[in-house]
């Protein structure tokens, strides 16, 4: 790592700036030059031509926050300088996942529909992180209300490039997120994980990213899209900054019925206890894939890029090596239904949550007078949703209309309990396997190319393969960089445990970390870093 | 009309009294509010908004179907999302509840006109919020989201009345009970009572439930009882004229007095029903279900039959008293604090402080009329210390007085005046001041005598005993 402070991990930036080795302003300034250096044009819905320049920038925004963060930093320095507390992020820069609302910004979802709504309240997870210190740089580009796996479905263009390799997608739909964190123009993201939104696009720029426990984290102000599935979490450099965000936006929340009431724990203080005789567990079910033929319905294997495979087994090795027992054949068979059910349960709750976007309150309006309500309707909606949406709105209201809902909707909630099912069996401690935590690979293969694989809404929705059924099951989920295949691209890998177990996937995380510190993979940044610092 | 019988079925919405919304913190009541004021992102629909459940509705709801009978108020309910477009929806759905309500199996007993006592059944009970307003105004759509996320019940029965009075009487003993309980204000022209009625008509003796019509926006009681009527009448036209009856949605046309289809555009809704995934079960415990029940208050109807049994009241006195629950409190404290005849309390409460509340537009426990002061006021009248008129006129008095009736006649002298000799130097006046009169009664004009009561009445400032008053009177004349 260079000397730069946009370059430091959270915690340590934290440390250095409460010892007086530079100011929160310097901080912010650090990032804004890394931004200026390699963000490029920001995601915009004006931009339609594109610009040979696009091609190697990272565009990881849609709108760059800089006076908010300048006051923000202004208040942390004058806090340091008057002996206060500033907070356990101060001076933290963040980037904010454009799917939640933050108050007198634009609040766009990714979508041309919300292009002009400025939200006039912040999200609870928001509000915490810059209560705690946060500097927010800007609201992060994603897939189109995050319905996507490769950010590519986002009406602002340019989309997010991979900083790894500017021909390759960041992932999705925390494209922006991952990425930000990655170049350095944010030191942590706040996310969301609906299918594997925060950890898919973490493992194809090589950061870390933690969905935590359904409801361990508020909803409010996040805009939906799956409801019962949604979960916003942090991405992050290592597991400590992952620790010590979850720390800041964890917690009950009046406003969210379904934000938990489970204790709280101290993340980063338990983070360094090892993993001598944990018990973590892998399962053929995420190794050979399978999963039902979109036309057929037969049962088809799915590749697993080996590199990804070999990394699991070497992650594995590493534990052991740590002390962990390591439990295979651990037999979770009904994941491989996980994805077709998420198609269903995501969408009908998708195309109600939408519903509200109607050009009547807010948001893009068709202009020009309408002969009658339908047509403002069809009009405002037909031009404000792009693809994605329009296709989920389809798929939604089909399978829940009253003569397909039974075949439809129940039986996806029937299979999202026989997953929940295979999980509690295999973290039962009276069970069996008696895991702490299941080991998996977070995707089938790295960072695919920009262009590949968009428009096919099915292959798209298998890169969520792995990472659904912590959805379906509410469980948290962690996933650590664990390698570089031959591309040098980002090899991601995850950790699943019980509800409310972050601290200990955290712990196994940064025992893998350390033990691993000093592999050479560990030292190579992303390519348009090297290129265009060496510039 | 004997031979048919009609069948109704009632769909109610009551709008629970409480301070804030069902799932925001916003006022919930804007009678009488400008538009928009009463708002937030929750109500509104923001994008990333999320409910949060005022219990309070959960608890009146409670109560409500506890005062219903409801054999199975459930330990867990959901609420479920109701999907459709409309511009005062602003979510695009209504969070409501559907294959898992709050309560089924409820009744509502009630006095019918010929018979005794009636039955309706109370098919399910549920939760939800009501949407905002939509106002046509010079050909622009204006919408207020004040009434967005106002709490409702919606409470459906049986099809168990049989006829557009019924309807009526229905509507009148259910708006009563929810005053009587404190759950609704019940006022259908302030929409916190509202009403769809479903009906069908058969041959007397069937069993058979003939295919039915459903009015819909009917803002009070007398326009839902000739609405009903009306449509009765059609549905009778019709199956005379040998041409069935379909299931049509009409509309009330309030001005017009008159029923119309409404488009089957409106009315044939997939609402895509599914779990609300933003709230947790409604959880009812069995400990809070039974304190609820237990804090339930008599009803409207036991209490009644008690102030007949107890006080030896008339039905009519009964019914009058328990029209209001602060009413009949008002009665027995007096009553108790009286310790005389009931009845002449009786008496003195139907005509005299319904009087007063009527005129206050208040109610009885509003009124701030003390009834041990009223007590105080029939005893001074019985003891012949005040006459019965200045007895009616220290009741506005007392109205929010610190001092007691008997303060107020000692300050004031309004003892009555039962002196001979000042009646008679009074009337002694009275007669020289007016000889014409004098004249006629004493040529046979024997009426005018009131007259001449009255104008001592007056002189004595209403104190006078008039007993004694006309006697002197009269041996005045006649002399």
């Amino acid at each position: 790592m260079t000397g730069q402070i946009c370059d430091l991990p959270a915690l340590e930036l934290v440390r250095r700036l409460k010892r007086g080795e530079f100011s929160a302003g310097e901080a912010l300034d650090s990032t804004l030059a890394r931004i200026e250096l390699v963000e490029g044009r920001s995601g915009s819905v004006q931009n339609t031509s594109a610009d040979p320049l696009d091609a190697a920038r990272v565009h990881a925004y849609i709108t760059v926050t800089r006076e908010r963060a300048r006051q923000q930093a202004r208040a942390v320095d004058r806090a340091l300088a008057s002996g206060e507390d500033p907070g356990p992020l101060a001076g933290v820069p963040l980037a904010v996942k454009d799917i939640f609302c933050v108050a007198g910004t634009p609040s766009t979802a990714g979508s041309r529909i919300l292009a002009n709504f400025v939200s006039p309240y912040t999200a609870t997870p928001v509000a915490r992180l810059e209560a705690a210190g946060a500097l927010t740089i800007g609201k992060a580009n994603l897939d189109e209300f995050t319905y996507g796996s490769s950010n590519e479905s986002s009406a602002f263009n340019p989309t997010t490039r991979n900083p790894w390799a500017a021909d390759r997608v960041p992932g999705g739909s925390s494209g922006g997120s991952a990425a930000a964190v990655a170049a350095g123009e944010a030191t942590l993201s706040l996310g969301t994980d609906t299918s594997g939104s925060i950890r898919q696009p973490a493992a194809f720029c090589g950061v870390v990213g933690l969905k935590p426990t359904y409801g361990r984290v508020s909803r409010y102000g996040l805009i939906a899209f799956a409801s019962s599935l949604d979960s916003p979490g942090p991405l992050a450099r290592n597991t400590t900054d992952a620790a010590l965000m979850l720390g800041a936006i964890a917690g009950p929340d009046w406003r969210d019925s379904t934000a938990a009431n489970a204790p709280l724990t101290d993340y980063v203080a338990e983070l360094e206890a090892g993993v001598q005789g944990l018990r973590v567990g892998l399962s053929p079910d995420f190794l050979r894939l399978r999963t039902p033929d979109a036309e057929t319905g037969e049962l088809r294997e799915q590749g697993l890029q080996p590199e990804i495979e070999q990394a699991v087994r070497r992650v594995a090795e590493t534990l052991a090596g740590l002390g962990a027992e390591i439990v295979e054949d651990v037999p979770m068979p009904s994941v491989r239904f996980a994805i077709p059910a998420y198609f269903v349960i995501s969408r009908v709750e998708a195309a109600s949550n939408l519903h509200r976007y109607d050009g009547v309150k807010y948001g893009h309006r068709a202009a020009g007078p309408a002969a009658d309500l339908s047509q403002l309707y069809r009009r405002s909606r037909g031009e404000g949703f792009g693809t994605q949406p329009k296709l989920r709105i389809l798929m939604g209201m089909y399978v829940s209309g009253a003569q397909y809902e039974k075949r439809y909707y129940e039986q996806a909630l029937r299979v999202r309990t026989a997953i929940r099912r295979d999980f509690e069996r295999a973290f039962d401690q009276e069970g069996p396997a008696r895991l702490d935590a299941l080991l998996a690979p977070t995707t089938p293969t790295t960072a695919f190319e920009l262009g590949k694989v968009y428009g096919d809404s099915v292959l798209m929705q298998y890169a969520d393969l792995l990472t659904v059924p912590a959805n379906h099951a509410g469980i948290p989920a962690l996933s650590v960089p664990a390698g570089l295949d031959t591309s040098r691209l980002p090899i991601g890998v995850q950790w699943m445990g019980p509800d409310f177990s972050e601290a200990t996937l955290l712990r196994i995380g940064r025992a893998y970390e350390r033990a691993t510190a000093d592999q050479p993979w560990r030292q190579i940044r992303p390519a348009i870093l090297r290129e265009l610092m060496s510039a | 009309m004997p031979e048919y019988e009609s069948v109704i079925g009632l769909e109610t919405h009551i709008q629970v009294k409480t301070r804030s919304k069902i799932f925001c913190g916003c006022k919930a009541d804007s009678w009488n509010d400008p538009p928009n004021v009463n708002i937030c992102p929750v109500c509104t629909g923001l994008p990333g908004v999320l409910p949060v459940l005022n219990q309070e509705v959960v608890a009146k709801a409670v109560q409500l179907a506890s005062a219903l009978h409801a054999e199975s108020i459930q330990g867990e309910s959901y609420f479920a999302r109701k999907n459709y477009f409309y511009p005062d929806l602003p979510k695009g759905y209504q969070i409501s509840q559907y294959d898992e309500p709050l309560a089924r199996a409820g009744r509502f007993e009630l006095p019918l006109p010929g018979r005794a006592l009636a039955t309706v059944g109370i098919s399910r009970l549920h939760l939800e919020e009501d949407a905002g307003r939509t106002i046509y105004q010079a050909g622009r759509r204006l919408i207020d989201f004040n009434r967005c996320g106002v709490p409702l019940v919606e409470m459906v029965t049986e099809p168990d009345l049989r006829s557009a009075d019924e309807v009526a009487q229905f509507l009148i003993r259910l708006r009563q009970l929810l005053r009587w309980l404190d759950i609704s204000d019940a006022d259908m022209e302030r929409g916190q009572l509202r009403c769809d009625a479903n009906v069908s008509i058969r041959e007397p003796g069937s069993q058979q439930l003939n295919p039915k019509t459903e009015i819909k926006n009917v803002n009070s009681i007398t326009n839902v009882r000739q609405a009903v009527q009306a449509e009765i009448e059609r549905q009778i036209r019709e199956v005379e004229a040998g041409r069935t009856i379909e299931s049509w949605t009409l509309d009330w046309d309030d001005e017009r007095g008159v029923l119309s289809r409404m488009r089957s555009k409106e009315t044939e809704a997939d609402y895509r029903y599914f779990r609300e995934p933003d709230l947790l079960p409604i959880r009812v415990e069995e400990t809070e279900k039974r304190a609820l029940q237990q804090a339930l208050p008599e009803l409207p109807l036991a209490r009644r039959a008690r102030l007949v049994q107890a006080y030896g009241l008339p039905e009519y006195d009964a019914e009058i008293l328990t029209e209001e629950r602060s009413l009949a409190d008002f009665f027995e404290t007096s009553v108790k604090a009286y310790a005389g005849d009931p009845k002449r309390v009786s008496n003195w409460v139907m005509n005299d402080v319904l009087r007063l509340i009527r005129q206050a537009g208040a109610t009885a426990g509003e009124l701030g009329l003390q009834p041990a002061h009223l007590a105080e006021i029939i005893q001074l009248v019985d003891s012949g210390m005040i006459t019965a008129g200045v007895g009616k006129e220290l009741l506005e008095q007392a109205r929010n007085a610190e001092r007691s009736p008997r303060q107020l006649v000692e300050e004031q002298g309004l003892i009555q005046v039962t002196d001979s000799d000042v009646l008679r130097e009074a009337a002694g006046k009275i007669l020289q001041a007016n000889p014409d009169q004098v004249e006629s009664y004493r040529a046979g004009k024997k009426t005018i005598l009131g007259w001449f009561v009255g104008q001592l009445m007056r002189e004595t400032g209403g104190r006078a005993d008039a007993k004694k008053a006309r006697e002197l009177l009269q041996e005045l004349l006649e002399r």
